[in-house]
């Protein structure tokens, strides 16, 4: 018996929580959402930044990734173009579920101003988008409040029943 | 590629034009003026045959035959310290005499003057490749064989260089839709997804225009975000950014905007 007699049932006594495994499976995903590191234009700048020390995405459990193997979220930050079309399905299809993405800026949305033939209107006809963010390019705070409302979809699933794994078709 | 047809009416007419307007005309000058240019134009007029000369915004430009163009480079290069080759590619002049007009800007850095070389091609044609007289040309080539499909004979690597390879077209031409042709429009979804998917995933929505303020995901007014497919109403009330649910989240501190501390001075 421990000598200094704690109680076990007082709040903050023991660091034991009463809870669901609903919840405590949910605050594990939300809270360590490895990011995949996807700039392809200016918006990965900004997408930098974020991750820097002034803005901190550490501190939210964001963590950048090289791989998308080791990533929860793809934050597609800038423009796509048709030839790299293929690429961002075949990472996306790399990524283990359950898997989240970001369209960050207004050329990931939509296209942006880049209404040519060379650029891909929107990612959301390649991979099933979760979050849109409008800006050209989205400040830092922006993205911090996406993932927070990422977050929020997260834990809003049930985290028991199997998931559907999301297809675009 | 799709069969030419004449694009010259294809943009809108403006409401008023001047009957008695001038199109301005960079001005040339005569080659005599700049003694430099003289005798590099004499030098070339020994060995080959030049159409056209004259010096404009003091650079020179040269019209020769499109089979000397890789011993007049050799030249400049070589006797008249036109040492660089700083751009070279296609002008699009199909509509008016179905040809095309190719142009090598050269830089000499101890004269401190630049030359452009020029001369026509059929559409059709191939041009003479200069790439083993200029690195640079390498890429130069394969891009004018990407935007505008000339082809540089003797090239070691006559491929495209900015679009894919299973491109089809070549998008700088005059005839070529800036938006894409339907090739263009279909690429990424027959590649990734096959012909079928098209019905699925639907055409490419290009309506600069579109404003719909209560599209399907509502990404464009932060604070007002609905989950997909949620019912829209007109009169929605304002929502105040709530970053957490009610109720709290397990093991993370609410946030609480009056126990937290707001930084005013920037330049803390």
């Amino acid at each position: 018996m421990a000598q200094h007699k704690v109680n076990y049932t007082q709040d903050g006594g023991l660091p034991v929580a009463l809870t669901s495994i609903d919840k405590i499976v949910n605050w594990g995903r939300s809270n360590s959402l490895w990011a995949m590191t996807y700039g392809l234009a200016c918006c990965g700048i900004e997408m930098m930044a974020a991750g820097a020390s002034r803005y901190d995405f550490d501190r939210f459990g964001t963590i950048f990734r090289a791989s998308p193997r080791q990533s929860d979220v793809m934050i597609v930050a800038g423009t796509l173009t048709k030839k790299h079309a293929e690429f961002i399905k075949r990472l996306y299809d790399q990524m283990t579920e359950p898997r989240w993405v970001i369209s960050m800026g207004s050329c990931a949305n939509t296209g942006g101003m880049f209404n040519t033939y060379a650029t891909v209107q929107g990612v959301d006809r390649i991979i099933p988008v979760d979050l849109y963010l409008p800006g050209c390019a989205p400040r830092p705070e922006t993205l911090q409040y996406g993932v927070m409302l990422l977050q929020k979809k997260i834990r809003a699933n049930k985290a028991g029943r199997a998931q559907k794994a999301k297809r675009l078709m | 590629m799709r069969a030419y047809k004449p694009k010259d009416n294809v943009q809108a007419k403006a409401y008023y034009t001047d009957r008695y307007y001038v199109a301005p005309q960079v001005p040339k000058t005569p080659v005599d003026e700049d003694e430099v240019f003289a005798a590099d134009l004499a030098a070339i007029k020994e060995k080959f045959e030049v159409h056209d000369a004259y010096i404009q915004v003091e650079q020179m430009v040269v019209y020769i035959n499109a089979n000397d163009i890789y011993g007049v480079l050799e030249l400049m290069r070589d006797e008249l310290e036109y040492t660089q080759l700083s751009e070279m590619s296609a002008i699009d002049w199909i509509a008016k005499s179905n040809q095309f007009e190719i142009f090598y800007q050269m830089l000499s850095m101890t004269k401190r003057k630049r030359i452009r070389i020029k001369y026509f091609i059929n559409n059709g044609d191939a041009v003479q490749s200069v790439e083993k007289l200029f690195r640079s040309a390498d890429w130069a080539e394969r891009e004018m064989y990407d935007m505008f499909g000339i082809e540089a004979k003797g090239h070691p690597f006559m491929k495209r260089i900015l679009m894919p390879y299973d491109w089809q077209g070549h998008p700088l031409l005059k005839t070529y839709p800036l938006e894409g042709d339907e090739f263009a429009a279909w690429y990424e979804v027959d590649k990734i997804y096959g012909k079928e998917a098209r019905d699925i995933i639907g055409p490419e929505l290009r309506d600069t225009a579109r404003v719909d303020r209560y599209d399907s995901e509502r990404f464009a007014r932060l604070g007002h975000e609905v989950p997909r497919g949620a019912e829209v109403s007109d009169d929605d009330p304002e929502v105040t950014q709530n970053y957490q649910e009610e109720g709290g989240v397990f093991l993370v501190k609410k946030l609480d905007k009056e126990s937290s501390k707001v930084i005013d001075d920037p330049q803390r």
